[in-house]
């Protein structure tokens, strides 16, 4: 019964998004109040339908109904209760659902927060946030129903996908979706501004906001199925230049540009075009990410071919959310406002640069991960493009981007003075000389490329240090006077200075962890050690045994250091009887600089066993990273300048107060 | 105990895979010299059954049979570059996971940086055009600083 109100739900939320998705735009552009006004109801009842169908999903799920297909075949009753709520998305309808759902959330978010934007671009807004959900209420209906029943029932499902049990991709789809799908609500924004035909420093102030929610949600995301990734495939790699890892990362990219470029848009009335149009792009990157990992083109055309229904609806949504988007800026663009002008070498330069720099980036990958179908459909040849190839190009794209990172925000505005800038990041210049000139000293062996790596990490994090005591005047004023301008520097500041020092440690972590791992597989048998990074690993046996709904043959593993037991790691290796699939799990011991990674291998069928020993040291520092530059979206976004109903008044009141406080 | 257990939670992720991979020890070839160069060029060359994987990486029989294989062929005296053509002859190029420069590549290896350069000459190029209105001075440091002040220095 509950999933059958689930389905209705489904249907009716489609037609009231056909009604969100037409009537306020007619009202926008006959200036009719009422007709307008119907805009913020209609995605607030959408949402609420949706949320609703995706409750009585969950609930199937939860109850284990395997008269529901899709309960069926994702999932079984012996699954550990996490997982059977997990396992709604762990499907392609139910992440098709999540997606959905994400949608309607942030239509319903502008509804219900978005009172102080004009009523006809909200209505436009909302309007075209329904257009969207319409399109994909329409495909999960008619391609992907997540409540297609089966009679008779079986009486057990088959399982889901032991790689999906597992904690990090459990909630890596959320908030992955979360982002991919925020970056909707600034589409829609943008769409709604070309149609009124003005892009302002007020448009940029409410779309600000919302950009960075989404990006901070793709951030964490990506973060998590890379550190999924890095746990799981047992030798300790955590980016794989994967068509599915790409197809994230492209609307990241394009993402963090548009982050960046609103800033200029809303501070100096400036690149109002170039913003429009990476609001559009953003969110096709988004789309054809989903594209990419749901149609399967990219793994094979043939498995595309086999089941096209899908593949070529989720193309034509592509062709028209894109392709009208981009006809739309074609047609209105010219009309937009001229920004003002500035100087190349000036803040806006610097982000300029960053946008240009991310952008190319994010062309190259899409190259990349398109490049081999280009070619197989062009000319037959079939090709790879792996590691190695975006290694060459996209990495020497961004390393300037990270230079210019740290210099622009000591820049002016519209003029800024080079040598000024670099002077008052003397302190970052000299460590950031220092430090590859030391690991030198301690490892002669070092790459070139490692050690241009950790100038480039030090020079970020100590770029936004120096910054910060610059800005606080620890050099000029006295010690608690700089520390109380230091507590008192804008929240936005703050967030920069987070997000660009995570930035960072990230680099750190990339470059530390490739370079100076160390890597030992060898052959055991019981009582056998060696030697990894200092520690001596002993390797005890292997017990096997039933837990819940696999069988585990798991090693013991004593690790030493200086003669002493340290602790013990248990690496295992997992058969799931019902999904019929073996799956290997990883220890991974970390004391925050490094990790001590175990993978146990292959029996040789005489009692022993290949073990896998790596030492990455700063690997958790990506992850760490990652965190930062999310928790500096956050701290910017509770910034008061960015809050949606912060009247003029009490701004003016707060400088005001500000300046009185500063005397 | 609560505490503990939560400790011993965020030490040990222990956590699924798809069966553990890449070079087994009874591959390997006894001088490190040899192996190094062997490690080397398997991350080069893609597993051809596998999604995405190099044969470094890879536990497929087939990535086994190429490990193997590129090993006999450096113990023969095979340099890298003989080894490569050797099985790219046997498998195509689409085993290179590094693409070469090669007509049908061209546009993959150069339209970065042409995009990059290009758009950055592009820019400056019309940053010379729009040249800023001289007659509107900068601002002293002193009416900078008041200016941030007033803005609550707003990034």
């Amino acid at each position: 019964m509950l999933v059958e109100i689930g389905h209705f739900a489904l249907i009716l939320a489609l037609l009231v998004a056909a009604v969100q998705g037409t009537v306020p735009l007619v009202g926008a552009s006959v200036r009719s109040r009422p007709l307008m006004d119907l805009a913020p109801p209609a995605a607030l009842v959408q949402f609420g339908l949706v949320a609703l169908a995706f409750a009585a999903f969950m609930h199937a799920h939860i109850a284990s109904d395997f008269s529901v297909r899709n309960v069926f075949e994702n999932s079984h009753s012996a699954k550990p209760m996490l997982y059977k709520v997990t396992g709604v998305w762990g499907s392609h309808e139910g992440s098709m659902m999540l997606w959905v759902l994400m949608l309607t959330l942030f239509g319903g978010l502008v509804a219900g927060f978005g009172r102080s934007l004009p009523t006809t671009l909200r209505a436009r807004t909302l309007a075209i946030q329904g257009l969207l959900g319409f399109g994909t209420l329409l495909f999960i209906i008619a391609t992907s129903n997540p409540f297609d029943r089966l009679l008779p029932a079986p009486a057990d499902g088959r399982d889901l996908n032991p790689l999906l049990q597992d904690p990090g991709l459990a909630f890596h789809p959320p908030f992955l979706y979360f982002g991919y799908v925020g970056f909707s609500i600034t589409y829609s924004f943008a769409i709604a501004a070309l149609i009124e035909g003005r892009v302002g420093a007020q448009w940029a102030r409410w779309v600000r906001p919302w950009a960075l929610c989404a990006w901070c949600g793709l951030t964490v995301g990506i973060a998590l199925g890379s550190w999924w990734a890095y746990y799981v495939l047992g030798w300790g790699g955590w980016w794989y230049w994967d068509p599915v890892e790409n197809a994230s990362f492209m609307p990241w990219l394009l993402g963090t540009a548009l982050l960046h470029s609103a800033v200029v848009v809303e501070k100096r009335e400036s690149l109002q075009r170039w913003t429009v149009l990476l609001a559009i792009l953003t969110f096709g990157m988004s789309l054809i990410g989903t594209f990419l990992v749901r149609s399967g083109v990219l793994t094979s055309v043939h498995s595309f071919a086999v089941d096209p229904t899908r593949g070529v609806f989720i193309l034509v949504l592509i062709a028209l959310v894109i392709g009208g988007g981009l006809l739309l800026y074609a047609l209105r663009a010219p009309g937009l406002e001229a920004g003002h002008p500035f100087a190349p070498v000036s803040r806006e330069g610097a982000l300029v640069l960053n946008n240009l720099l991310l952008s190319g980036g994010m062309a190259t990958v899409f190259l990349g991960t398109f490049y081999p179908l280009f070619a197989e459909v062009w000319s037959g040849v079939k090709l790879s493009v792996g590691p190695q190839y975006f290694d060459a190009t996209f990495v020497p794209i961004l390393a300037p981007g990270i230079v210019a990172m740290v210099i622009g925000p000591v820049l002016a505005w519209r003029r800024g003075n080079l040598a000024r800038a670099l002077r008052r990041l003397a302190p970052a210049l000299v460590g950031a000389l220092l430090a590859p000139v030391l690991v030198f000293l301690f490892d002669r062996t070092a790459p070139p490329a490692a050690l241009a790596g950790v100038a480039l990490a030090v020079w970020a994090m100590l770029g936004v240090l120096t910054d910060l005591a610059d800005r606080s005047g620890l050099a000029k004023l006295p010690l608690g006077t700089a520390w109380r301008r230091l507590c008192h520097l804008p929240r936005g500041t703050w967030g920069y200075a987070l997000a660009h020092f995570g930035v960072g440690v990230l680099i750190a972590g990339v470059v530390v962890s490739t370079a100076w791992r160390s890597e030992r597989i060898e052959t055991m048998h019981p009582g056998q050690t060696i030697e990894i990074a200092g520690r001596t690993l002993r390797f005890v046996g292997v017990t096997e045994g039933d837990v819940a709904n696999y069988h585990a043959q798991r090693a013991q593993i004593i690790v030493e250091r200086s003669g002493r037991a340290a602790m013990t790691l248990y690496p295992e290796r997992r058969w799931y009887p019902v999904a019929r699939s073996q799956t290997t799990n990883t220890a991974i011991a970390t004391n925050g600089f490094g990790d001590l990674y175990l993978a146990l291998g292959d029996p040789d069928g005489k009692g022993d066993w290949v073990l896998r020993a790596y030492y990455n040291p700063l690997v958790p520092w990506i992850w760490f990273g990652a965190v930062l530059a999310a928790l500096g979206g956050l701290v910017s976004l509770s910034d008061r300048w960015l809050r949606l109903r912060l009247p003029a008044s009490r701004a003016a009141a707060a400088v005001a107060a500000r300046s009185v406080d500063s005397r | 105990m609560i505490l503990r257990l939560l400790f011993t939670a965020l030490l040990l992720i222990m956590v699924g895979e798809p069966s553990v991979r890449a070079v087994e020890p009874s591959e390997r070839l006894a001088d490190p010299a040899l192996e190094a160069r062997a490690r080397s060029l398997s991350q080069e060359l893609r597993c051809l059954v596998c999604q995405n994987q190099s044969i470094d990486e890879s536990n497929a029989d087939l990535a086994h049979d190429l490990r193997v294989l590129l090993r006999q062929r450096l113990v023969a005296g095979d340099t890298d570059q003989q080894v490569l053509d050797y099985i790219v002859k046997r498998y195509g190029v689409f085993v290179l996971l590094d693409p070469p420069f090669a007509p049908e590549t061209w546009l993959l290896w150069l339209t970065p940086p042409l995009l990059v350069l290009g758009g950055g000459g592009w820019l400056l190029l019309r940053a010379r055009r729009r040249r800023l209105d001289p007659a509107m001075p900068d601002l002293t440091p002193e009416e900078d600083a008041r200016a941030a002040l007033l803005l609550g220095d707003q990034r």
